[in-house]
């Protein structure tokens, strides 16, 4: 490592302003070093990195909640989003990033249960969901959903009779999945915004189902 | 996105990952290679990642594709019934079309 000296790092032959690293951690240094050079190179400005950083930020699990919800009650965008993800999800005013990552939708039913990973790295629908949870990126479940996946459904309290077939999909590529999870029994009835209270995150990860809707109470 | 670029496989295909563990980027995980499976699907033509992470601009692009494999084949003890399945995305100089 070069000295850093107050606001400037100190390459000997140049310097590069602006960098006030003293009081940041070792990775925050490197990135903030890279994003600087990226940035002096022309290959990206720190507004495009800012503006995604917002994106990811403005994002959470409640996103893709709406999506499920309006795909369970309206067949037709139920098949505009299985079919054109980014068509779908664009209607509904939210763009992801260009060209890649693009978003692949899988939809679970009684007879088949997909579950999502990536074991490579903890690639991530975060266009729409925000930042994954930790789990998600942990070696032990990256590692035991391709191995295990029913084991790992049962750790998360989600029973998968054997006849139901479980599809593991592990995203190492250009897609991130999404999983459309299966409409609850018991929610005929009810409007897109109260659907949306019952699609949980770890839902459209594939490791849980949509909760039940809560039980009208007896009336005696 | 460029399109132009040859798109070898097809749905239904029968493909065997090839194995290696080169220098570059690739996105082809260790416990698929070897293995023999079915194309479900062509998920794009994108920029080559193997080019990308070492300065290149990605070209050709090169196409990717959805390859299912029976869990049973993948893992010896496999805890599951024989139509549990993975799905991986693999870039096509990784496949071989099988016989």
């Amino acid at each position: 490592m070069t000295a850093n000296h107050g606001n400037e790092i100190d390459h000997g032959d140049h310097t590069h302003p602006g960098m006030d690293t003293e009081e940041l951690g070792y990775h925050a240094r490197r990135v903030r070093a890279m994003e600087t050079l990226l940035a002096e190179k022309g290959i990206l400005t720190i507004d495009e990195v800012q503006r995604n950083v917002d994106n990811v930020e403005s994002r959470s699990p409640a996103d893709g909640a709406r999506v499920v919800a309006k795909a369970w009650v309206n067949p037709e965008y139920r098949a505009r989003l299985l079919s054109d993800p980014e068509a779908a999800l664009s209607d509904m005013g939210y763009e992801l990033p260009d060209p890649t990552p693009k978003l692949g939708v899988v939809e679970n039913s009684a007879d088949v249960h997909h579950l999502v990973v990536c074991t490579l790295c903890s690639c991530y629908p975060r266009a729409l969901l925000g930042r994954p949870p930790d789990w998600y990126k942990s070696f032990a479940y990256r590692s035991r959903a391709v191995v295990d996946p029913r084991g790992v459904l049962q750790e998360f309290g989600t029973e998968v009779s054997a006849d139901t077939e479980v599809v593991v999909l592990d995203s190492t590529a250009d897609l991130r999945y999404l999983v459309l999870p299966q409409r609850p029994a018991g929610t005929e009835g009810m409007s897109e915004d109260e659907l949306a209270e019952l699609v949980t995150r770890d839902s459209m990860v594939g490791v849980s189902r949509a909760l039940s809707p809560a039980p009208v109470a007896a009336d005696d | 996105m460029t399109t132009s670029e040859q798109v070898a496989l097809s749905n239904g295909d029968t493909v065997t990952v090839r194995t290696g563990n080169p220098s570059t980027h690739y996105r082809t995980p260790v416990y698929v290679q070897g293995k023999t499976g079915r194309v479900v699907a062509l998920c794009g033509v994108y920029p080559d990642p193997e080019s990308l992470a070492h300065g290149g601009d990605g070209t050709p692009y090169k196409p990717l594709y959805r390859v299912e494999f029976p869990q049973t084949d993948l893992w010896d003890n496999y805890n599951g019934p024989p139509t549990d399945r993975l799905q991986v995305d693999i870039y096509e100089q990784w496949l071989e079309r099988t016989a």
